[in-house]
């Protein structure tokens, strides 16, 4: 287990605002420089704009905001599908190019990728086991040893028996997982997941997510988590990047901005949550005047530190 | 506006009762219906959340009380939608003729589904979409249905009727589409209305702000909801009774603080232990942990519910556990 996933406990909300808390410079897997993405059009959209990201091996770093805060399109341009208007991505001291849907570099597949429905992302005509083992043969191709699918698929609780089905055999829990399975194997220092469990019930969202942190730690990997599903970001994050019309407009440990949001957007998507509490308390809808607040920008909500000192295990 | 949105209806006893609901594909030899057995009672002027998994039912009730079935799936037992003040009759749904299902559709129970850009129209103005029903169900001249229809979409708060009404779905961001929507089921002034999946496509923000709405519309107008949702955390905000199903059976019906507080079934007990907030929360680590001892095999037949982790450890922490420290995960 490493360090890095020990969360901090969690203390009275803090006020340190001063105290910046980074990743420390040797360990981090990708970094992020001054991103810009635009899409053409009349108007041109300028989906993310200048976002900069640094990821920790073994660390969890989750990008939240509403559908259109352009999270997707931040995404698919760390991973090379969207061409980046300007910015850098590096995955340790490589350049990730831009590559669209062709066929990436071999280097390149130590970023891996879960997307939102499994459905469309395994290949219905080929086996589970099949698919699982092009994760194995990319890692193959970077120099790692051989592993078997039927391991991978065990890790993620599923039977080893299954490399023999087709997707369309699992439910759709069981088909994230398999899709889980087949990036994994491909052992990745970072995964990349959107929306990896909006498609899931309910009841399987938590173990999912829980069960994708548990497997990237353990590998010493790093990921981006997206998800527009704040209360279950907190259960598995270390860090929180909260981003409203391309820009991250509040960022840091979690516990610290779910216990003392500052920016007014985060202040509004926590209150919005509705609680499985009983009480019937309607969630508070946020209103006009909210929303033009949301695009100020805060520099004391940036970067924010653990309430209290970090804690080992 | 001809007539006033409800008249105050007598407003005890249910409004819609489903008894010994039963529904089965025609032909199939398989093990189990898809429904098999539902009984629940929506009470007048209340919200009754209808939870559960996907594929556990809830939308084929709600389907079933409209008669909107596919063809190739058989109902069976009762579905009684009770009179009014305004002195109509009780009509059982469950084989009414299509005549009377038209009749009841739109006027006395209507529909909100999950995603308001299917469920609307492209390509008609959402002035159309309001007006035809009125005017063929309540009788009203082209001026009339337009007046009711400015007033229901200034009752749903969709700002600027008026234009709204010449524009198109696209035209509407999806919490707006949401709620011209919903404008048009209330259009012919409903008792009962059926909404699947209302807010699961919306943004947080947005579905507060639809909730809110919800919950309105219910005190003000003594509307009776029947809300299928898998998510507990819209039932905790709005539902006055939850209704919890899976694999075609009510497993428990209980008010909503009794549920939250004291669920009377392990199943729930697990549902609500997935849950961020609930007070059953258990550690992502352990259900990640019981996830993966599960070892689930391959589906042998078509039972889409992969969360079959009943547990029954309680863990009493707060709301929000304070103090608390988020453990390590366990190696896998």
């Amino acid at each position: 287990m490493s360090d890095a996933t020990a969360a901090t406990a969690a203390g009275p909300s803090g006020r340190d605002g001063a105290a910046v808390h980074t990743v420390d410079q040797e360990s981090h897997v990708l970094q992020v420089a001054d991103m810009v993405v635009d899409y053409r059009g009349h108007p041109p959209v300028r989906a993310v704009d200048g976002v900069s990201v640094t990821i920790g091996a073994g660390e969890v770093v989750a990008l939240v905001g509403e559908s259109g805060c352009g999270k997707s399109s931040l995404a698919r341009a760390v991973i090379g599908i969207e061409r980046r208007t300007s910015g850098t991505v590096r995955l340790g001291v490589a350049d990730v190019p831009t590559t669209g849907l062709r066929r990436r570099l071999p280097a390149m597949t130590a970023i891996q990728m879960v997307f939102q429905d499994p459905n469309s992302s395994l290949n219905p005509r080929r086996r589970v086991g099949d698919q699982v083992r092009d994760g194995v043969r990319a890692a193959v191709a970077r120099g790692d040893a051989p592993s078997d699918p039927a391991d991978w698929l065990q890790r993620v609780g599923l039977d080893p028996a299954a490399t023999q089905r087709y997707p369309h055999e699992f439910s759709g829990g069981q088909k994230q997982r398999i899709a889980i399975a087949r990036a994994l194997a491909a052992r990745p220092k970072m995964l990349v997941a959107d929306e990896p469990i909006s498609a899931l019930d309910a009841s399987t969202q938590t173990s999912v997510a829980a069960l994708m942190r548990s497997l990237v730690v353990d590998a010493g990997a790093g990921m981006l988590f997206i998800s527009h599903d704040l209360s279950v970001v907190r259960r598995i994050a270390d860090r929180t990047l909260v981003m409203y019309r391309g820009r991250i407009v509040e960022s840091g440990h979690t516990e610290t901005i779910w216990r003392d949001p500052r920016h007014p957007y985060t202040r509004s998507l926590l209150a919005a949550i509705p609680l499985p509490d009983g009480a019937g308390r309607l969630p508070a809808a946020p209103l006009e005047s909210d929303r033009a607040t949301w695009t100020q920008t805060d520099p004391t909500a940036l970067d924010r530190a653990p309430a209290d000192t970090r804690s080992h295990t | 506006m001809t007539r006033p949105l409800q008249e105050d209806a007598d407003r005890s006893g249910p409004a819609l009762t489903i008894r010994n609901l039963r529904i089965s594909l025609d032909g199939a030899p398989g093990p189990r219906p898809l429904l098999a057995g539902v009984n629940l009672a929506v009470d007048r002027g209340q919200i009754h959340g209808l939870a559960g998994e996907s594929g556990s039912g809830k939308t084929l009730t709600a389907l079933a009380v409209l008669g909107l079935l596919p063809p190739t799936m058989h109902a069976a037992g009762s579905i009684v939608l009770s009179g009014s003040a305004s002195g109509e009759d009780d009509v059982e749904l469950l084989g009414a003729t299509t005549a009377t299902l038209s009749r009841i559709r739109g006027q006395r129970v209507a529909m909100v589904f999950q995603d308001p850009s299917t469920s609307l129209h492209p390509q008609l103005t959402v002035g159309r979409q309001l007006t035809d029903h009125v005017r063929h169900h309540l009788g009203l001249d082209k001026r009339g249905a337009r007046a009711r229809a400015t007033g229901l979409l200034d009752r749903v708060r969709v700002p600027d009727p008026e234009s709204a009404l010449r524009k198109y779905p696209h035209q509407f961001s999806g919490g707006q589409r949401q709620r011209i929507a919903i404008a048009v089921a209330l259009a012919c002034d409903p008792d009962v209305l059926l909404a699947d999946e209302p807010t699961t496509a919306l943004d947080v923000t947005v579905q507060a702000g639809v909730l809110q709405l919800l919950r309105e519309l219910v005190d003000d107008l003594g509307l009776s909801v029947l809300l299928v949702t898998h998510d507990l955390g819209v039932m905790s905000a709005v539902a006055d009774v939850v209704t919890v199903m899976r694999d075609g059976h009510v497993i428990e019906s209980a008010p909503r603080a009794q549920l939250f507080s004291t669920p009377g079934n392990d199943y729930t007990r697990s549902l609500l232990a997935a849950l961020p907030g609930s007070s059953f929360e258990e550690d992502p680590a352990d259900l990640a942990a019981e996830l993966v001892a599960e070892q689930e095999p391959a589906l042998t037949q078509a039972v889409p519910s992969d969360a079959d982790h009943v547990t029954a450890s309680t863990i009493p922490a707060g709301a929000d556990r304070p103090g608390s420290r988020q453990e390590p995960l366990t190696d896998v």
